[in-house]
């Protein structure tokens, strides 16, 4: 199968499918780029696993596909939270196929009894005696289900498969978002809540990962939406207080000056985020209560550095991406070249009023449901260049927007806002993990 | 209302939607008026936990308006869609206050070009008499399978 095989084997045709300034369409489309994305990227990579607010409990799990490999995440008797590969270590059996619940003290596979602890290791196997004298005991089987590297910070546990960089060194500042997004519940803590919806997207996941940085589509392709939002409310009388679903869907609207003005700011290894002045975000009515109550706890100023730190999206390169102005998070979990579940999850800020999380629902109701008026637009756009990039003899991604080769010293950096910057810095982290 | 006259209205509210006429369908809803699609089954609070759709007719307008859009470019091409109902049943009714509540089990088919997706589901009319005639205060889908990651779902189930 020579088509299948172009990539596996040849690091320079990988690298060749990243320029500084325009990517291969094959990074889209082709299988076998996939499967090395997930064998490469996605393993070498932190890849958000969950909240541990997800697993409050001893017993407590979740369970997941990351990279394609079966996960469970789950909260140990000596209350740290684990990630284990969900494989039973006899036959492969996953161990436990709800996708959340209570283990109590153990896994028991449901096919022959073997039975973990929830820290993996192996607890029984029945009728032991059957083993005497064969190799058992000398393989990775009785070290149980296999653990898998993982790191929390600040609630948000990330897992990596393979050797990679160390946690801090690979997100370094762009961890800021995070801190943001906790600093602002009023007791320091973040509790998922609410489900997650989980819409299924017909196109690769770089597609969605990418355009949430990218500010030049908002008013073409959310004209219908939000620009028959803006034309609903106009020649409303200015003292009529502006209903929530308004000022959320309109600013989607807004004109390029706007999203040029926000500002985008890259980190190394992909990751960065849009809104480093102001973003479509920053003009949503006050909720008093709830700026008193942060007040209380940072101080004045320091409530009022939070609050105004308003950024649009970021992105953790490359599942993760998160909105702590709204509190939301949205991650990427790949299953095909063509083929992406997009999880779109709500925080609740402990210590704030419940008007604060029904903001929060309802613009991940309007803006991340597969019933969204947004995500139609956005999921037709992304679907219609899976099918173009078909196009042979067309071979190239355009991503020239404001580029300049200074940027490819420059570690940190801040640009106008409908730069595609940020597109450009996840592909050479893209290179960078692909063929080292 | 006898079952009869609240089945009409049930079955009428359906071929609406079928036939696209959302502006006639727009008006069958009262001023205070929900469309509530739940994310889960026996979900009970949509403003706290996530829903596929909570709108209220601001929303529903605006998604009616979008549809004429020549800029809505997920209707290239546009949708279809079909109700398939069964008997509504009336599970509460009281006339004193003229309120009434339905329950349609029904299939959900929405076609776009060579694209067709499929749903079981059951709606839950809670029906009101007003001066107008009857009118829908909340119309409630749940879905068999909204728990699953789901494609877009263009249309109104």
């Amino acid at each position: 199968m020579p088509a299948m095989t172009r990539y596996r084997e040849n690091p320079g045709a990988l690298r060749g499918l990243i320029e500084d300034d325009r990517v291969h369409r094959d990074v889209y489309i082709d299988p076998e780029v996939f499967q090395l994305e997930m064998e490469r990227l996605w393993s070498r990579t932190w890849i958000y696993v969950g909240h541990e607010s997800q697993v409050p409990q001893p017993g407590d799990f979740i369970t997941l596909d990351i990279a394609a490999q079966p996960v469970i995440m789950v909260r140990h008797s000596d209350a740290k939270v684990r990630v284990l590969l969900n494989r039973c270590a006899h036959k492969g059996t996953k161990v436990v196929y709800d996708t959340s619940g209570n283990a109590g003290k153990t896994f028991r596979c449901p096919y022959h009894a073997w039975t973990y602890r929830t820290d993996g290791s192996l607890l029984q196997v029945p009728l032991k005696e059957g083993y005497e004298g064969t190799r058992l005991y000398e393989t990775e089987a009785v070290r149980g289900l296999k653990p898998v590297t993982h790191e929390s910070y600040r609630g948000f546990v990330f897992a990596r498969l393979a050797d990679g960089p160390g946690l801090h060194e690979f997100f370094g500042d762009s961890l800021s978002s995070i801190d943001n997004l906790a600093d602002r519940s009023p007791e320091g803590e973040l509790e998922i809540t609410g489900g997650a919806l989980r819409y299924l997207h017909n196109c690769n996941w770089k597609m969605f990962v990418e355009n949430l940085n990218d500010t030049m589509h908002p008013m073409i392709v959310h004209a219908s939406s939000a620009g028959t939002a803006k034309r609903l409310w106009e020649g409303k009388p200015a003292d009529l207080p502006k209903p929530m679903a308004i000022e959320q869907y309109a600013p989607f609207a807004n004109d390029y000056k706007f999203f040029d003005d926000m500002g985008v700011r890259v980190y190394p290894h992909g990751h960065g985020f849009s809104g480093v002045n102001f973003s479509i975000h920053s003009s949503y009515s006050a909720i008093p209560e709830y700026e008193e109550a942060l007040k209380r706890r940072h101080g004045e100023e320091q409530a009022k550095q939070i609050l105004g730190t308003v950024r649009h999206n970021t992105v953790y390169y490359p599942s993760l991406t998160i909105k702590g102005a709204i509190q939301s998070i949205r991650v990427a979990r790949p299953l095909a070249a063509d083929r992406t579940v997009i999880e779109s999850w709500t925080f609740r800020l402990k210590g704030a009023p419940a008007k604060l999380l029904e903001r929060t629902v309802m613009y991940n109701r309007l803006i991340n449901s597969p019933m969204s008026v947004v995500g139609h637009d956005d999921l037709h756009c992304y679907r219609s260049a899976q099918e173009g990039l078909a196009a042979q003899g067309h071979e190239w991604v355009s991503l020239h927007r404001n580029f300049n080769a200074e940027e490819l010293q420059e570690k940190e950096l801040t640009c106008n806002g409908t730069s595609e910057i940020s597109m450009r810095n996840q592909f050479r982290a893209w290179r960078q993990f692909m063929a080292p | 209302m006898n079952e009869t006259e609240l089945a009409r209205f049930v079955y009428g509210e359906a071929r609406l939607l079928d036939e696209k006429r959302f502006d006639e369908w727009y008006e069958l809803f009262t001023d205070d008026a929900y469309y509530w699609v739940p994310l889960v089954p026996g979900q009970t609070d949509p403003l706290a936990h996530n829903s596929l759709a909570y709108e209220d007719k601001l929303l529903l307008k605006l998604r009616i308006e979008r549809l004429k859009q020549p800029t809505a470019y997920s209707q290239k091409p546009a949708s279809r869609c079909l109700h398939v109902l069964q008997a509504p049943g009336v599970e509460k009714s009281d006339p004193a206050r003229g309120e009434y509540l339905t329950r349609t089990p029904f299939m959900y088919t929405e076609t776009r070009g060579d694209e067709s997706q499929r749903y079981a589901a059951t709606a839950w009319h809670t029906l009101v008499n007003t001066p107008k005639g009857l009118r829908i205060k909340l119309k409630r889908v749940d879905i068999l399978n909204a728990d699953a990651a789901l494609p877009s779902i263009q249309l109104f189930l």
